[in-house]
């Protein structure tokens, strides 16, 4: 019984000391050494993850930064300007100096001012469907909907809006990572200035055929007349293949294409509501 | 033991309605549509201009570049528009309106001659390019380039597709019923083309009355020796690799042309196209469309001029009844679900389907059961399963050493999956992105 | 307005085919081998075999649908054919407690723990019987002989000639008690549904009409056990039994026809198939010859169950065109 025992301890003290040994040696060898600052900047990022940077994971971009001789091009969408500031810091050089921008989605097609023209019964994917065919609706350039933004989105900063079947960003959650931009077969997803107070103002359209086939498709969507592009006191609106688009860098929130666009495809966000009107203010 | 391809295969009912139906020549329709990118590569570059009149084959899109195709007229009337236009599944492409007038053809179409030129190789290459010949089982792959063996390839035979194992359709079936001697002759000029003496007709056995007719004129004629080899049925044995496979034996390698095994496929649809492009001068401006379904009350065989709006062939077979639940150009198994019946069909439609509400709707998608039912279908040997699933979580880049690229799209594995669960949606899409990695990984 | 048209991407048709009809054929094919064991058990076969169902479809719905908060899955009849599979893997007289305690294990913990159907890596009528036969060995182990169904408990042949091995008896000699014509048509004592060979291959004949299985997965393992026996037979008939009697005694041909061919815990590629089959043949003859337990079908295909993400990862189906032969 004894005995027994004694060879057991024997046998796993031994065993124990070999691997040490064995390990010691492997370790030695196999070696790696890495750069301990990339450890310390992964720690200062957010650990999301979400590969919005560009880079597979934190440490991808913490790698990166530590490499780089600049900060520039490298930047954490999620941590912002803060976190850059301070790895910045840390690594002793200037951080870029960058905007918060939000994930703004470019359709307002909704199911009722967009009539469906078929019905749609493949996998319930955007790139699925919009690989296939033109779309559910007579628009060809519009929201989807099924989602595939939304499920990129790894910050629950979008959801889908079951009354319009359109996509909708919670800005206190948005990173602007940028991943739902990719995601969307559509680029209807547009990473644009957050803008003072959460304030913004878009062309919520990215339909670039002629005005009367997108009237037809769809009523709030843009039909490319240019009214918007007359209106605008600082030059920010520009048109291209029946298409309005908003500068956000020279557009100082005027608002005074909103009220000009005859089809209300420019939206605004985040201003205080307007006292109600009697009339609507297009009368041509 | 008759010869089939050897990995996965299906066997669909064949629903074959129409092919004791003649074909029928379609009444000329009001207005054509014609589309300038029917083919795969380049679109064509219009020559023509509102308000011009234009003749039954005269030249209306100019072929742009080495991958392109010309475009002729179906008709004979006046432009009245040059511009997009939506295709069946909705999309704008640039496309020629044509208001007909009469059915007046160009002079140069010879419509009596049978007597086959004396050209060479290149002479009846560049008449199959100029009349815009394309690859009429629905690859729409310009003629005239595949037959331009590149350098440092030879081809060894030519192989006719005559399977049409695509259920419901039946217009190659009538093709080589009603028209063998013409078939063959077309043969003969490819063989010519190609420089090549063999020639073997691929003809699965559910069309005996084919094998045995086209089996008597080939041994009638004297000129390239050609074969007919009667196949057993399986699906999708119309794919070029499969039916290479089934007719030699010979397997094309991953990433590599029919031309490294020698082989040069063309249907028998484009044989009869290239027949009446190089005899009789006459550029592929009409084709054989089966409208089918089981909702039509008569389905037939039709011979209609490109360009026609899909409806009026749907009205002219019965129309549309309240059950219609999905229209498709093309086969059931690969053909595509039309949402925009104004479109005028094109050089590749091959069959206009109709099927009710029951057959057009998907099963309820269940969870997979890994019964491998799809890896078993799969004739490239992929295993769908897997790259569905890593496709449906976005892991496009891992899904490369699973081979989507080498997906023919045959939709075997969706057909099988005994969970309704759409797997070349999502394949299909993996394999899309895989090659864009692989192409911006070269360049 | 005209009416919608449908969209999809192709393929417009399906086989028809469907999780149900699957499960379904799956049901049919074991009615054979339960009226076998009808006959010779009368209503206990009858009682289990409701008992096993019948608790499996419950505890599937009571998971679904209020631990989950899904939709019920009970009409995919995965459950019922679970349930149908643990029955016939019991002994007649087993009391129904210990049937409702396995049918409860199977489900809720060879199943639905893992998320349900095609996410559990173990065959869940199997995890279920594994579990009795760990918990309740004299229970499990008690059989009956179908010809005198009264109190005295018969041994299995497989006890018996693991017995006889234990006392260092001669096998060959025990060998000549055993009646194979009894064994096909299964009057022998062993759980619910594995004694009636020729009923078990009835079942398997409908599935491969029904292209159900493959003949891959049973053939590989029966060969499998038959080589393996066989060889030891050859080497030494006094000491080892002989292949056919591997073959028609024991859940042999319940678990390679019906238990290792479960679609979700059996491998993708034929290949797979293959290592898969020679597994499950060779543990379960050692496990048999010298093994603790008297039958090891149910812990060889367990075992093997384990090692199938594995042989997923590694067995690829044959690509086309990877093989360029040169003939014609």
């Amino acid at each position: 019984m004894n005995e027994t025992l004694i060879y057991t301890v024997l046998t796993l003290c031994s065993l124990g000391v070999l691997a040490a040994i064995a390990l010691f040696f492997v370790a030695k060898k196999f070696q790696v050494w890495e750069d301990p600052r990339i450890d310390d900047v992964e720690k200062m990022l957010p650990g999301a993850n979400c590969g919005g940077c560009g880079f597979p994971g934190c440490r991808g971009l913490a790698t990166a930064l530590v490499k780089a001789d600049t900060m520039e091009g490298l930047a954490c969408p999620v941590g912002g300007a803060e976190t850059m500031k301070s790895i910045a810091e840390y690594l002793g050089r200037v951080a870029e100096e960058k905007e918060p921008e939000v994930a703004v989605v470019r359709c307002s097609g909704s199911c009722s001012v967009r009539p469906k023209t078929n019905l749609y019964d493949g996998a319930q994917s955007c790139a699925v469907a919009s690989s296939l065919y033109a779309g559910q609706t007579g628009c060809s350039f519009g929201c989807i909907g099924f989602g595939d933004c939304v499920s990129v989105c790894a910050f629950g900063a979008l959801s889908m809006d079951p009354r319009t079947g359109l996509p909708v960003v919670d800005d206190e959650k948005c990173t602007a990572c940028g991943k739902c931009v990719k995601a969307c077969p559509k680029m209807i997803i547009e990473l644009r200035k957050k803008g003072p107070k959460s304030r913004r103002v878009f062309v919520s359209c990215v339909n670039k055929d002629k005005g009367g086939i997108t009237r037809k498709a769809c009523s709030v969507g843009c039909i490319g007349c240019g009214k918007c592009v007359k209106t605008c006191p600082f030059e920010a609106i520009t048109l291209a293949d029946n298409l309005a688009y908003i500068d956000p860098q020279k557009c100082r929130l005027c608002r005074k294409c909103v009220a000009e666009c005859p089809t209300g495809a420019i939206n605004e966000i985040g201003f205080p509501a307007r006292p109600p009107k009697t009339e609507a203010p297009e009368t041509k | 033991m008759l010869k089939t391809f050897k990995i996965g295969g299906i066997h669909p009912h064949d629903n074959k309605i129409s092919k004791g139906t003649p074909i029928e020549v379609m009444p000329l329709p009001e207005k054509v549509v014609i589309p300038l990118s029917q083919h795969i590569g380049a679109p064509a570059q219009p020559c023509v201009a509102k308000g011009d009149k234009v003749k039954v084959g005269d030249l209306i899109g100019t072929a742009n570049g080495f991958v392109s195709a010309n475009i002729h007229s179906s008709v004979s009337g006046t432009v009245t528009a040059v511009d997009a236009q939506p295709d069946a599944s909705g999309v704008r492409k640039p496309s020629v309106t044509i208001e007909v007038e009469g059915d007046l053809w160009n002079e140069h179409i010879m419509r009596e001659a049978t007597e086959l030129p004396d050209l060479d190789a290149k002479g009846i290459i560049d008449a199959i390019a100029a009349a815009g010949v394309v690859g009429m089982g629905g690859a729409t792959f310009p003629t005239q380039v595949k037959l331009s063996v590149p350098p440092g390839k030879k081809a060894e035979f030519l192989i006719i597709n005559g399977v049409e194992c695509e259920p419901y359709l039946t217009a190659d079936h009538r093709v080589m019923l009603e028209r063998p001697d013409e078939l063959i002759a077309g043969v003969e000029l490819l063989c010519r083309a190609l420089q090549v003496t063999q020639a073997f007709i691929g003809i699965e056995n559910n069309k005996p009355d084919a094998i045995k007719l086209l089996s008597q004129k080939a041994a009638a004629h004297n000129g390239a020796s050609i074969k007919v080899v009667p196949l057993k049925v399986q699906y999708p044995q119309g794919g070029e690799k499969q039916l290479i496979d089934a007719v030699t034996g010979r397997q094309v390698p991953s990433g590599a042309l029919p031309i490294d095994t020698g082989a040069v496929v063309q249907n028998a649809g484009t044989a009869l196209a290239v027949y009446e492009a190089v005899v009789k001068r006459k550029p592929l401006f009409e084709r054989i469309i089966t409208v089918t379904g089981k909702p039509l009350s008569t389905p037939r065989n039709l011979l209609v001029r490109i360009g026609t709006p899909i409806r009026s062939l749907i009205d002219y077979c019965g129309g549309m009844t309240d059950n219609v639940g999905k229209v498709i150009g093309g086969g059931p198994m690969m053909g595509r679900a039309a949402c925009n019946l104004d479109a005028g069909v094109t050089k590749g439609s091959s069959g206009i389907l109709l099927m009710d509400d029951k057959e057009a709707s998907r099963g309820t998608q269940g969870p997979c059961i890994r019964c491998a039912k799809c890896v078993s279908a799969c004739p490239m040997g992929l295993e769908p399963y897997l790259i569905n699933v890593m496709a449906k979580k976005g892991m496009m880049a891992e899904t490369e050493k699973l081979h989507p690229y080498d997906c023919i799209e045959c939709g075997s594995c969706s057909y099988t999956c005994p969970a309704h669960i759409p797997l070349l949606d999502y394949i299909r899409l993996a394999k899309g992105e895989v090659m864009k990695i692989m192409r911006a990984r070269k360049s | 307005m005209e009416k919608k048209l449908i969209v999809s991407p192709s393929p417009h048709i399906h086989s028809g085919n469907s999780t149900q009809r699957l499960m379904w054929d799956v049901i049919i094919a074991l009615i054979p081998a339960f009226i076998v064991s009808v006959v010779f058990y009368g209503l206990n076969a009858v009682t289990v075999t409701a008992i096993s169902i019948v608790t499996c479809l419950l505890t599937e719905y009571v998971i679904t649908r209020f631990l989950l908060g899904r939709k019920s899955t009970l009409s995919d009849y995965s459950a019922a054919l679970t349930g149908f599979l643990l029955a016939f893997n019991l002994p007649p007289t087993i009391p129904w407690w210990i049937v409702v305690i396995g049918a409860v294990v199977s489900i809720g913990v060879g199943k639905m723990s893992f998320g349900g159907l095609g996410r559990n890596p173990f065959n869940p009528a199997l995890v279920g019987r594994v579990f009795l036969l760990i918990s309740f060995p004299m229970q499990m182990a008690t059989f009956v002989s179908p010809s005198s169904l009264d109190a005295t408990s018969g041994a299995t042949p497989l006890a018996i000639v693991k017995a006889a091995a234990k006392n260092h008896e001669n096998i060959s000699d025990l060998m000549t008690h055993f009646s194979y014509s009894d064994m096909l048509v299964g009057n022998m004592p062993g759980s619910l549904g594995e004694v009636a060979a020729l009923a078990l291959i009835f079942g398997f004949i409908y599935l491969l009409i029904r292209r159900v299985i493959t003949w891959h997965i049973p053939v590989y393992v029966i060969g499998t056990m038959v080589v393996f026996s066989g060889i030891l037979w050859l080497v030494d008939p006094s000491h080892f039994a002989d292949p056919l009697f591997h073959v028609l005694t024991g859940g042999a041909l319940l678990g390679a026809i019906f238990m290792a061919t479960d679609y979700v815990t059996s491998p993708m590629t034929k290949g797979g198939m293959l290592f898969y089959g020679i597994g499950i043949g060779v543990i379960t003859i050692l496990i048999r010859t010298w093994g603790a337990y008297p039958e090891g079908v149910s812990f060889a295909i367990l075992i093997m169950n384990a090692t199938v993400p594995l042989i997923n990862k590694y067995s690829h189906p044959k690509r086309f065109g990877k093989v360029v032969t040169k003939k014609a």
